[in-house]
Parts: C-alpha cells; sequence; structure tokens
C-alpha cells in the first residue's frame, strides 16, 4: 500500500452562481521519501487538492489515507507551505519557526527545542535574518521562513502549494535550488503543486498533470528519471528532459481542447 | 513654518470673532481678555485648593480624569471580552448583538440616574455611566477584529494543532489587536465626552462639575475655561492613544 494514497477525492462548493464542481474524482500515490509534483493551469484545483490532503477541506467524496491512517483533519504530519507565505506578522523568524517547533516538540525542554529552531533558521539560511519580522524581509527570505516552518513540522508528507509563484524569476531559480539542496539532504515526502512545468521536472521524480477544471482529474503520472543529485544547468539539454516536458505540455493541451 | 503660521492664525481669527461677539450680540458673553483676567488664578497655579468646589484648573482636571480613568478601564475590561466573544462564537453574535445595537444609542444622561438608583452614591454611579457609555467601540472593533483574521493564520494554527489557549494568545489576539486598539482609541474619546455630563448632573469636583457650578454662580468666564481645558485634553489623549496604536500598527 502506498504511503500517500489520494482515493477519487471529489469536492464542491456553493457559489452565488450555483455548485461548482472543483474536484472530479483525483487520485495519486505517493511512496516514502518520493518529491512528487501536481502540474496543471492557474484555477484548475490544485490549491483545493492540497487542502484536502491538509485536511482543512472535506472531501465530498473519496478518501486520503497516509501512512496507513485516514485523513479527517488537519494536524503537523502533513506540513504545508502556503502560496501566500502566512508568516504570523507579529512574530520574528525564529518565533514563526518556534511556533512550529513547540507544537510538535512539546515535550522536549525548552533548550532543546530552541536548539532545533534555530537549526531549521540556519538550513534555510536565515540565521542573519533570525530576529527580523516578515514585513522586513524579501518575497524570496519569507518564503524561506515558510519553507523552516514546514519542515519544522518534521511531516511526514509536506505539501506546498505554489511556493515560489509570487516571487520574480531570478529568485524563484535561486530558490528552486535551494529546496532542491535542501530536500537532497532531508528527503521529505513532498507533494509540490506548481504552474511551472520547468519546475517540476527539476524537482520532482513524478509528475501529475492536473486537467483544467471544472470537475478536474489527475492524468496519469509521468516518471522524471532523471539522475540525481541535479543541477539546473545541465538538465535542459538532457534528453529524458525534453521528453518529459513534451508529454506533460501536450497532456495538458490535448486537455484543454477537449473541453 | 506654515504648519506653525497657518494653526496661529486660525486661532488669532477664532478669538477676533469672539471679541466681536462678546461686545456686540452677547454681551454677557466674556471676552477672551475678561476670561483670562478672571482664570488666570486658576492656570498658573493649577493645583490650588480654597475648597471643595474652588480648586486650581489642574486639581480639577486630575479629579475627572482619575474618574475617567477608572471608568475607562472599567469599560475595557467589560468590552474586551464580550468583544472577543461576539468574534469568536457564531451562538454567542447571535445572542446578544441585538441587545448590544439596542443599548448601543443610549444616551449617557439616560443612564445616569440608573446608576444613581442602583449605587445611590454620585460617584460610582459616574464611573458606571461612563463605562457604559464608553465601552461600545471597544465590543464592536474587538468583535469585527477577531472575525477580519485572515483564514491562512488561522489554518496555520489548525495545521499545528495549537491548544484552544495557545491558539488565542499566539495568534487571534496578536492579530486582532489593531482592530482592538482602534476601539480602545475611541472608547477613551467617548468617555472624555461622557465625563461632562456626568459630573454635571452628579456634581461631583472635576471640570464638569466646575463648569455647571460656575454656571450657576454666574461666573461665565469660568464656563470658557472649562471648556477650554476639556478640549485640551481631550486632544491631548487622542494624540497619547494615537502614538500607541500607530506602535502597534507598525508591527
Amino acid at each position: 500500500m502506498a504511503y500517500l494514497d489520494v482515493r477519487a477525492v471529489e469536492k464542491s462548493f456553493v457559489t452565488p452562481r450555483g455548485v461548482t464542481r472543483v474536484l472530479g474524482g483525483a487520485s495519486l500515490t505517493l511512496d516514502e521519501g518520493e518529491f512528487v509534483a501536481i502540474v496543471g493551469y492557474s484555477g484548475s484545483g490544485k490549491t483545493t487538492l492540497i487542502s484536502l490532503i491538509a485536511g482543512l477541506l472535506v472531501p465530498d467524496a473519496g478518501e486520503i489515507v497516509l501512512d496507513g491512517e485516514p485523513v479527517t483533519a488537519p494536524g503537523p504530519d502533513r506540513g504545508i507551505v502556503f502560496q501566500q507565505y502566512s508568516l504570523l506578522p507579529w512574530m520574528t523568524v525564529r518565533d514563526n519557526v518556534a511556533l512550529a517547533v513547540d507544537a510538535v516538540d512539546a515535550a522536549l525542554s525548552a533548550a532543546e527545542r530552541r536548539r532545533r529552531t534555530d537549526e531549521f533558521v540556519s538550513l534555510v539560511g536565515l540565521t542573519a535574518a533570525a530576529g527580523q519580522r516578515p514585513r522586513e524581509l524579501s518575497g524570496g527570505m519569507r518564503q524561506r521562513v515558510a519553507v523552516a516552518r514546514g519542515l519544522a513540522m518534521r511531516p511526514k508528507v509536506l505539501l506546498m502549494d505554489e511556493p515560489f509563484s509570487a516571487l520574480d524569476a531570478l529568485t524563484r531559480a535561486r530558490l528552486q535550488d535551494e529546496l532542491l539542496g535542501i530536500w537532497t539532504t532531508c528527503r521529505t515526502t513532498v507533494v509540490l503543486v506548481t504552474n511551472d512545468v520547468d519546475e517540476a521536472i527539476l524537482l520532482a521524480d513524478r509528475i501529475y498533470p492536473m486537467t483544467p477544471g471544472p470537475s478536474a482529474v489527475l492524468g496519469p503520472p509521468i516518471e522524471v528519471g532523471l539522475p540525481r543529485p541535479r543541477e539546473r544547468r545541465h538538465m535542459s539539454l538532457a534528453p529524458p528532459y525534453q521528453k518529459v516536458r513534451q508529454a506533460i505540455v501536450e497532456f495538458l493541451r490535448a486537455c484543454r481542447r477537449v473541453s | 513654518m506654515r504648519r506653525v503660521v497657518l494653526p496661529l492664525l486660525g486661532l488669532a481669527l477664532v478669538l477676533a470673532v469672539w471679541t466681536a461677539l462678546s461686545q456686540t450680540v452677547a454681551t454677557d458673553l466674556p471676552s477672551p481678555a475678561k476670561t483670562w483676567a478672571e482664570s488666570r488664578r486658576y492656570v498658573l497655579q493649577p493645583f490650588f485648593k480654597d475648597g471643595e468646589m474652588n480648586q486650581g484648573i489642574g486639581r480639577l482636571a486630575f479629579y475627572s480624569l482619575l474618574r475617567v480613568g477608572k471608568g475607562y478601564l472599567l469599560a475595557l475590561l467589560i468590552g474586551t471580552p464580550i468583544g472577543f466573544m461576539l468574534g469568536l462564537s457564531r451562538k454567542f453574535y447571535e445572542t446578544f448583538d441585538p441587545i448590544i445595537q439596542f443599548l448601543r444609542p443610549i444616551s449617557p444622561l439616560a443612564w445616569l440616574p440608573l446608576g444613581l438608583v442602583i449605587f445611590r452614591q454620585s460617584e460610582p454611579a459616574a464611573v458606571f455611566t461612563i463605562a457604559l457609555c464608553a465601552m461600545w467601540p471597544t465590543v464592536i472593533n474587538t468583535a469585527v477584529g477577531v472575525r477580519s483574521i485572515s483564514q491562512d493564520y488561522l489554518n496555520v494554527g489548525r495545521v499545528l494543532r495549537l491548544s484552544r489557549f495557545r491558539m488565542l494568545t499566539k495568534i487571534i489576539v496578536p492579530a486582532s489587536l489593531p482592530y482592538v486598539f482602534t476601539g480602545y482609541r475611541l472608547s477613551l474619546g467617548l468617555a472624555w465626552l461622557v465625563i461632562v455630563a456626568s459630573e454635571m448632573l452628579t456634581g461631583t469636583p472635576g471640570v464638569g462639575g466646575f463648569l455647571w457650578q460656575e454656571y450657576n454662580s454666574l461666573v461665565y468666564s469660568h464656563i470658557i475655561l472649562s471648556v477650554i481645558t476639556i478640549g485640551a485634553i481631550g486632544f491631548l489623549l487622542d494624540r497619547l492613544m494615537g502614538l500607541i496604536e500607530a506602535r502597534l500598527k507598525a508591527v
């Protein structure tokens, strides 16, 4: 049985203009230590799917099982990095991360929790900015704090909802490289949602394309199959890269033509 | 330069109109010069005390501030938790919101006699009136602040499975603090507004009580002295709260 098993989840929302069926039976499976990306157009229901896995929303049909336990409510075993960072602006960088450490490692001594907090802050290279508040930081630094907080939950699976979409292209590339580096060392299980095909190929082991909504479903997964450790500058020339890219783009285009 | 000259010009204009009025239409109105002449002792020796109702303006203002302080503190102590409850619980809101909307517009003058009936003494009655009138902005702003907390912040707390207490202290209170403080500022303004009415009706020593007594003794210049004092203190209080609020919002 898969580590994370999302089975045919459906979700509809009631809007003033009637009921919108956002997800029409999306399924995906994930093994422990795997990095999976979900790629799709904006507004196709990717955030809804992530919120369902996080337990922030409850599916209308289908079920989600993580490590043998059905998902019924949010919890730190599904750490999440939100699209809009969602850092608490009244707390410093360290306190934002400490909030997660204190919640997850409540049994540890204060000194030990503090040490762990500093560890996660340093993992994303923000030790120098630990005492600053989010508004004093650049977008890239803020998203690093959010990643540190997500990892500090020491989740079974880390959910990332378009984490870099609000950043400029250069910062975005740098953060992708950093995430690649961090993931190589800690090998957390990750579900990354993105609308950037290249980002997905650079980072993920497998990619699920999502059909444009309404009633979005996930297409058959595409194995990336590029050797790790990966590096951006060699990759785009590699034949597997071009093959994967073409497969995803064609799938998404075909869906659009049909709908 | 302009920032100093223009307000001074405005002041001079008002004084000119005041003088003109006192010499033409309203001859009972003391002119600025007369007001100053009759009030200078109260201003220059603000802390003298000749009797219960004949004291320097500093002393009177101190009594009033003390009274407002008590009523205001009471308003915050009652109003803040009610505001949080209204914002947090749909049921609490549906139960009490109609009553609050109903009580809110009632004038301090209406509450005061009731306070006198309940407490049988003027001092607690005045404090009761101030508290009852001043707490509404705190109640309403706190409730609005809690209800407008971004879902993202609440989701962070839900994902971390924070306890109710930590959710409150780490997320809900700090996130709504700017709104709460706007409520506090408006409440202080109201509390100061109510002081005059409550002191007039109870005859307690203070700026408002003094104003009413001097009206009855036909010393009109002291009415103007009181009015100016009330305005000055109200202005200072608002500025002070504005500074604290700006600091909080900067976070």
